[in-house]
């Protein structure tokens, strides 16, 4: 059988699941082998953050930033359509 | 860029084992330590990784039906029986059986492998849902204490060691793809599977002695979400049930394909994330919840008693022995209705006005603490998605008030062509050994039909494991591999990598989704049905030649979507088989005016031999008597834990 060549390629979508803060990542990939999905690939550049290919594909599960020994350089935030309305107790009246 | 990882399309790796276990969620790991338990050689996998992956990779809050619990005040049979009647019969009596005898036993054993199952720091001493004596904390019928809160999220990564620790050859990032059998013997039999790296395209050839189907159940078949796909259903994105893909493809049977409700979950879509919402159900019973005035709405008991105390929404009502509440309970039955918040329209006749919220403030600090914390936190996607996003965004259960969006736990109004494989749906048909009706296969867990919940695929997980290690350790040699079967699966499946510029594997999933909400949508009848099986087939002949991708994960993709196409035409017939309406199974027809006739309460069962459908039916009791059936069929189980509690 040939082989075919691989390449790859960004499929965007229009949210942005993951958030690195390359200050705290190691590159050290742990988030990219827990994830059930395999969203992201590893950096070419060693020690930077791994490269989120596949950002619609995300369930939304947080075992990524679980996994994440450096508190911060990982955060998983959901398209602003589902953040959830909340209110004060005082006066209801009032957006949350 | 640079693919990352090696590059072994056409290349084949070859493997043997006893037992061969597809799907490493929590019934896929249950199965590997049953069966490594019992000698036998077990090979794993898993098309995401062990460690977090399936419905409960992130967690879960609670453990349904452990009625062998110390603490229980009701009986598997009791338990099992109001789960069938709840379902007016359209139940697997079985596996939910299985469930109440042994779950228990599941998670005990999940204690030893490191899973938490008991408030050791004593953070809820003293609280009304806690067992001082054994630290277990329990939900909903505080009474009764059949379900326990549990910390999920210890689960996963504690499976996943246990598996490694007993030398079950776990391969991550491969997906199965088709089930091997053996043709040579006077009826066909089970031999292993054909596999695919998904990182690097490699191709396996799985033999085994006996295989456990553990790949949970369909999902994307009506609700597509071309660009949040991950967000278009409540599973993982990973599941989309190439389980029942393979298995229709080989001839297994399947029960209850007909049944699939009106939508409940698509945070892509009509509802907010899964119990990030003010709501009062499963995660969050049973919260406080107050109308936009803040005035409380009542909770009432099943006789419309209206409750004065939190602690009463959480006992039986006067003459009740027990009720029910969980994953697949929507509006129980009276004779196991638990309270309930006020039916939403008698409360607008009142005067209440949305829209509603969840209010915690009110509670009693433990019952605040166990749903704000340890439910939503254990739950699956909800400790970093929901409990730290909310807190992040300022959120204080003892401050605020969180929006409810519709009547109930959805949170959302579906369309009635939305629909969605929930509430204890169809799957694989089973018997005693849960073995299906091909020698050697077997299933567990959600793949099951009617499966649901964690008690429920951890113990028929364990237990199909047991019998699948009888059956390979009765078998001396493996069973034949058609070599040339395992050929032209690998060309199918490397067939996309070879074209450029063709269709991409989201197109045909939304095409499929479109078809099925049109063709098979909430009311059903034959002219339509048709009409969308002739559909799928010029999607199959013109339009899957021209599938294709860049790299492996794309791959993988789109063989998700050409096991969808199965999963299509499985459920178009199986609708086509049932001829009149059904309440039960959420199942209307436009062309006929009969509704639950009596000769219709029976399984329609349906498998594919060649190109040809093959119906059946059985009785909806065709199990017998559970618990002298699963005695007859557990001699040695129930000597084996007899020893160990000796
Ligand atoms: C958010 C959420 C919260 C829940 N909360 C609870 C709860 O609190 N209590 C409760 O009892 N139940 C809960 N459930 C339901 C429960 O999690 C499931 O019923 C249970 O986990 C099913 O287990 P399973 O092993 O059958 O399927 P899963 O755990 O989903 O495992 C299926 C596995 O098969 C793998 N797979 C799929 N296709 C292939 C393939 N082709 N090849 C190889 N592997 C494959 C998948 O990657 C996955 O790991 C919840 C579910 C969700 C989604
Ligand atoms: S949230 Fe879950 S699915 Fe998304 S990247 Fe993280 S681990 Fe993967
Ligand atoms: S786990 Fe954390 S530190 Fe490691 S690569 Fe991921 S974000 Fe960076």
């Amino acid at each position: 059988m040939s082989k075919p060549e691989y390449e790859a390629r960004v499929i965007p979508c229009s949210a942005r699941p993951l958030r690195f803060d390359a200050t705290k990542c190691v590159g050290c990939n742990r988030c990219l082998e827990v994830c059930q999905v395999d969203v992201m690939l590893p950096n070419p550049q060693k020690g930077a953050p791994p490269l989120v290919f596949y950002p619609g594909e995300c369930y939304y599960c947080g075992s990524c930033v679980m996994a994440c020994p450096n508190p911060g350089a990982l955060s998983l935030v959901h398209p602003l359509m589902n953040q959830t309305k909340f209110i004060p107790m005082k006066d209801p009246a009032q957006g949350g | 860029m640079k693919w990352p990882y090696e590059n072994r399309a056409g290349e084949t790796r070859r493997m043997e084992c006893d037992v061969l276990v597809l799907g490493g969620g929590l019934a896929g790991c249950y199965t590997a330590i049953a069966a490594a338990r019992k000698g036998q050689r077990v090979i794993l996998v898993e098309k995401g990784a062990t460690e977090r992956s399936g419905a409960a990779g992130s967690g879960f809050d609670h453990w349904e039906s452990a009625c062998t619990n110390p603490c229980s005040r009701v009986t598997p049979e009791e338990v099992a029986q109001a789960f069938i009647d709840d379902k007016d019969g359209y139940f697997n009596g079985i596996s939910h059986y299985i469930e109440c005898r042994e779950g228990y036993d599941r998670l005990l054993d999940m204690e030893t492998f490191g899973g938490k199952i008991r408030d050791t720091q004593d953070d809820f001493a003293g609280a009304a849902f806690r067992d001082e004596k054994n630290k277990f904390l329990f939900a909903y019928d505080y009474t009764n204490r059949f379900t326990l809160r549990v910390w999920g999220s210890t689960f996963k990564p504690a499976l996943a060691r246990e598996c490694r620790r007993l030398g079950v050859t776990v391969l991550d990032r491969t997906e199965a793809t088709a089930l091997l059998l053996d043709r040579t013997g006077a009826a066909p039999c089970g031999a292993g599977a054909a596999a695919m790296n998904t990182r690097t395209g490699e191709f396996l050839i799985l033999r085994a002695k006996a295989t456990v189907l553990c790949m949970s159940r369909p999902a994307r078949v009506w609700l597509f979400h071309s660009d949040l796909v991950g967000l278009s259903e409540f599973r993982p994105t990973q599941c989309i049930g190439s389980g029942h893909a393979m298995g229709y493809r080989a001839g297994l049977e399947f029960v209850m394909m007909e049944k699939s409700v009106r939508g409940e979950f698509s945070a892509a879509g009509r509802s907010f994330p899964p119990y990030s919402a003010g709501n009062n159900h499963n995660t969050w019973y049973a919260a406080t919840m107050v109308d936009a005035r803040g005035v409380d709405i009542p909770y009432v008991d099943r006789d419309g008693r209206v409750l004065k105390t939190v602690d009463e929404r959480y006992r039986p009502a006067p003459g009740q022995k027990f009720f029910l509440k969980g994953g697949t309970i929507d509006e129980a039955a009276y004779e196991v209705r638990g309270p309930e918040t006020m039916d939403a329209a008698a409360l607008l006749a009142q005067g209440y006005q949305l829209p509603f919220y969840a209010d915690l403030s009110r509670m009693p600090e433990m019952e605040r603490k166990v749903i704000w914390g340890l439910m939503v936190g254990e739950e699956g996607k909800t400790k970093i998605p929901v409990l730290k996003a909310l807190t992040d965004r300022g959120f204080d259960p003892e401050k605020h008030r969180l929006q409810s969006y519709g009547s109930g736990w959805q949170s959302a109004s579906f369309l009635e062509q939305e629909r969605q494989l929930f509430g204890a749906p169809g799957g694989l048909m089973n018997d005693w050994d849960l073995k299906t009706n091909i020698d050697g296969i077997y299933a567990a867990g959600d793949q099951l039909f009617t499966g649901d919940c964690c008690g429920h695929a951890a113990a028929t997980g364990y237990y199909a494991g047991r019998k699948a290690a009888l059956r390979a350790a009765s078998l001396e040699a493996l069973p034949a591999c058609d070599e040339e079967e395992a050929a032209a699966e690998q060309a199918r499946l490397l067939a996309p990598l070879f074209r450029s510029e063709g269709m991409d594997w989201r197109e045909l999933n939304a095409a499929l989704a479109k078809a099925m909400q049109i063709y098979c949508g909430g009311v059903k009848n034959d002219a339509f049905l048709r009409e969308g099986l002739d559909l799928l087939r010029t999607y199959r002949e013109d339009y899957v030649p021209q599938l294709s991708c860049a790299n492996p994960h794309e791959l993988m993709r789109t063989h998700e979507v050409l096991d969808l196409l199965d999963v299509c035409e499985l459920i178009l017939n199986a609708c086509l088989l049932r001829r009149a309406g059904n309440t039960a199974l959420c199942f209307a027809r436009s062309d006929s005016a009969e509704v639950d006739p009596p000769g219709d309460r029976r399984f329609l069962t349906l498998k594919k031999e060649g190109d040809r459908m093959v119906s059946g039916s059985c009785p909806l009791d065709y199990y017998g008597d559970l618990k002298s059936q699963y005695e007859a069929h557990n001699a040695d189980y129930l000597e084996e834990v007899a020893h160990e509690q000796a």
